[in-house]
């Protein structure tokens, strides 16, 4: 019996089909009542934090919050200058992990994708990406701290490496996402290499990119573990990057387990504040990146 | 779905189409000699030659596969983005071998364009998407620039439809739009061959006449060579006809004797539409 005589026409067993339809349909229904069960128990855990931090925090929000030194319990003390340190030590941090996270996430993505040194460069970000982060702390901590004592800079910079792989990530990612047409587009106008990565593909990739940048800032916001060993933290006022420097996580990290209980209030008015700028931050660059048509 | 409609009508018919075009060809503007063209070790195209003449068009067909994007892409070295492209033998313009090393790749871009088979407009604004091909080459005050968009989007038919909206995103424009955008982007910069890879597959009839009576327009500046699958654009809008199979080129003459006594059995069976 040969095999293209013997051949019957394919027909269709309707009988079957209902019943795999009304099985795919009971497996559809079984899986999206799991997503919509995942999703409701991420919202609550989520939206039991964020009330938490209100409820605890919000008594404690006053101005001298923003007015006062931290000062020893029952003086009247606010979070100046852990607010003012945290802001310089986080902004100095991205400020110097951005250029050098989307320069590295370039050249990973345009100029050595498929070369060795290319694929050794991804695994040791990806490593660091994922390495704890007091170990940061502790590399900061042998190369600059000691020997010349604790500061600000210090702060940043293990900030800055918590930055760079992030951004190192979503850069390449977001740039190899663009389609190789718009590349081609560009290079057959006449543009050199980098003028079509500059002008065509950051801007294509710009959401993606800004979105890394922030997640960046995010993490690093409310990092301890590295600033322990770098900036210490600081009860007095103090703007000089070469001494120690306060900042918000080590204050609460200090006040959260003290047994005074303005300190610790001052501790959740603390953590309430990183968690409230950083959402704030989301927010506004959400609104400036928004497609304009 | 309607140029194959246009298609199937013409296939039943019984007389061969004829050509718009009766023109003599012009001199070459680029002459490629036997040029062989490799994708790894795998030969795409076999010791082609053919003179593109100057200020006409030269339509490229063939079967799916057989090297007619790979021979445009020679023309403005955009297989150099890769590694392992190379391509061997002579492309003459103005005398010089363009395909030699130490050509500065980014004048020779500029002075030979490409428009791509699917729309790629920039992210950024229409006007934007014109002054930066031009910004590559020239230093215009804003009022040159003014003009040269207002320029390159009328020879492209499309300053009527958006001259209100210059500042609004690119993307936002329909497929026809976009296309006919990217064709004045490339004339913007003023190249003297326009390369384009079935700039009309991914557009309706309406757009597809109107690319066409724009090449017809451009070919009084420009010289140009188009690749298409559709044998009524090939007959609507060629001087010169060239016939591609498996990476040799087959054939190439005027268009009008290419569709009335084409030399080679297997062109005039490709182009009655008998095979291929
Ligand atoms: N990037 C590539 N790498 C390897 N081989 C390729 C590549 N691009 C094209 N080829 C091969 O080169 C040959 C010619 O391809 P080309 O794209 O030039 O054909 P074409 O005539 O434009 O076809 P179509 O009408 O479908 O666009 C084909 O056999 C194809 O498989
Ligand atoms: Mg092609």
């Amino acid at each position: 019996m040969s095999a293209t005589t013997a051949m019957a026409e394919p027909r269709r067993d309707l009988r079957m089909a209902a019943t795999l339809s009304r099985r795919r349909q009971r497996r559809n229904f079984v899986i999206k009542v799991f997503c919509i069960l995942a999703t409701v128990v991420g919202l609550v855990v989520l939206a039991s934090i964020l009330f938490t931090l209100l409820r605890l925090g919000i008594g404690g929000l006053k101005v001298t919050v923003f007015t006062h030194m931290t000062k020893p319990s029952g003086e009247d003390g606010g979070l100046l200058n852990p607010i003012v340190g945290s802001l310089i030590q986080t902004g100095i941090g991205a400020a110097i992990g951005t250029p050098i996270g989307i320069m590295v996430g370039t050249y990973l993505a345009e100029y050595a994708a498929k070369s060795v040194l290319g694929n050794a460069v991804r695994f040791v970000s990806d490593v660091l990406l994922s390495a704890p982060s007091i170990l940061i702390g502790l590399f900061i901590y042998q190369l600059f701290v000691n020997g010349h004592g604790y500061s600000g800079i210090a702060g940043a910079l293990s900030l800055a490496v918590i930055v760079i792989p992030i951004v190192v990530r979503t850069t390449e990612d977001m740039l190899r996402l663009i389609p190789v047409a718009l590349r081609e587009a560009a290079v057959a106008l006449g543009a050199p290499k980098w003028k079509a990565i500059v002008l065509i593909c950051y801007r294509a990739a710009l959401d993606g990119i800004a979105t890394g940048v922030l997640l960046a800032v995010a993490r690093v916001a409310g990092e301890t573990a590295p600033l322990l060993f770098t900036s210490l933290g600081n009860g007095n006022w103090s703007l000089d990057l070469t001494k120690p420097m306060a900042s918000l996580p080590l204050a609460i990290y200090k006040y959260a387990g003290s047994p005074a209980d303005d300190w610790v209030q001052l501790a959740w008015v603390g953590a309430m504040l990183i968690t409230f700028g950083v959402l704030a931050l989301n927010i506004v660059a959400r609104v400036a990146l928004r497609p304009r048509r | 779905m309607s140029t194959t409609m246009v298609e199937t009508v013409e296939k039943a018919g019984i007389g061969p189409m004829t050509a718009r075009s009766d023109a003599a060809l012009h001199p070459a503007r680029i002459s490629i000699r036997g040029l062989d063209f490799f994708y790894g070790t795998n030969k795409a195209l076999k010791s082609i030659s053919l003179d593109l003449p100057e200020k006409q068009v030269t339509g490229m067909i063939g079967p799916s596969g057989c090297g007619k994007s790979t021979l445009l892409r020679v023309l403005n070295r955009m297989y150099d983005l890769y590694p392992n492209q190379r391509a061997i033998g002579e492309v003459l313009m103005d005398g010089e071998n363009i395909i030699a090393p130490g050509m500065d790749l980014n004048q020779l871009r500029s002075r030979v364009g490409m428009v791509f088979q699917k729309p790629t407009p920039f992210p950024m604004s229409i006007y934007d998407n014109i002054a930066f091909g031009v910004k590559l080459h020239e230093r215009l005050s804003k009022s040159a620039m003014d003009e040269r968009v207002e320029w390159s989007l009328s020879r492209a038919a499309l300053w009527e439809e958006v001259k209100d909206r210059l500042n609004a995103s690119a993307t936002g424009l329909s497929g026809g739009q976009q296309q006919r955008l990217c064709i004045a982007r490339t004339i913007a910069t003023r190249p003297e061959v326009i390369l384009l890879d079935e700039p009309t597959s991914a557009l309706d009839p309406i757009s597809t006449l109107k690319i066409e009576e724009l090449i017809d327009e451009l070919k009084h500046e420009f010289t140009i060579a188009i690749v298409t699958h559709n044998m009524q654009q090939a007959a609507r809008c060629a001087d010169q006809v060239a016939f591609f199979f498996i990476g040799e080129l087959i054939e190439a003459g005027p268009a009008a004797q290419m569709f009335t006594s084409p030399r080679q059995k297997r062109t005039q069976e490709y182009i009655t539409g008998r095979f291929g």
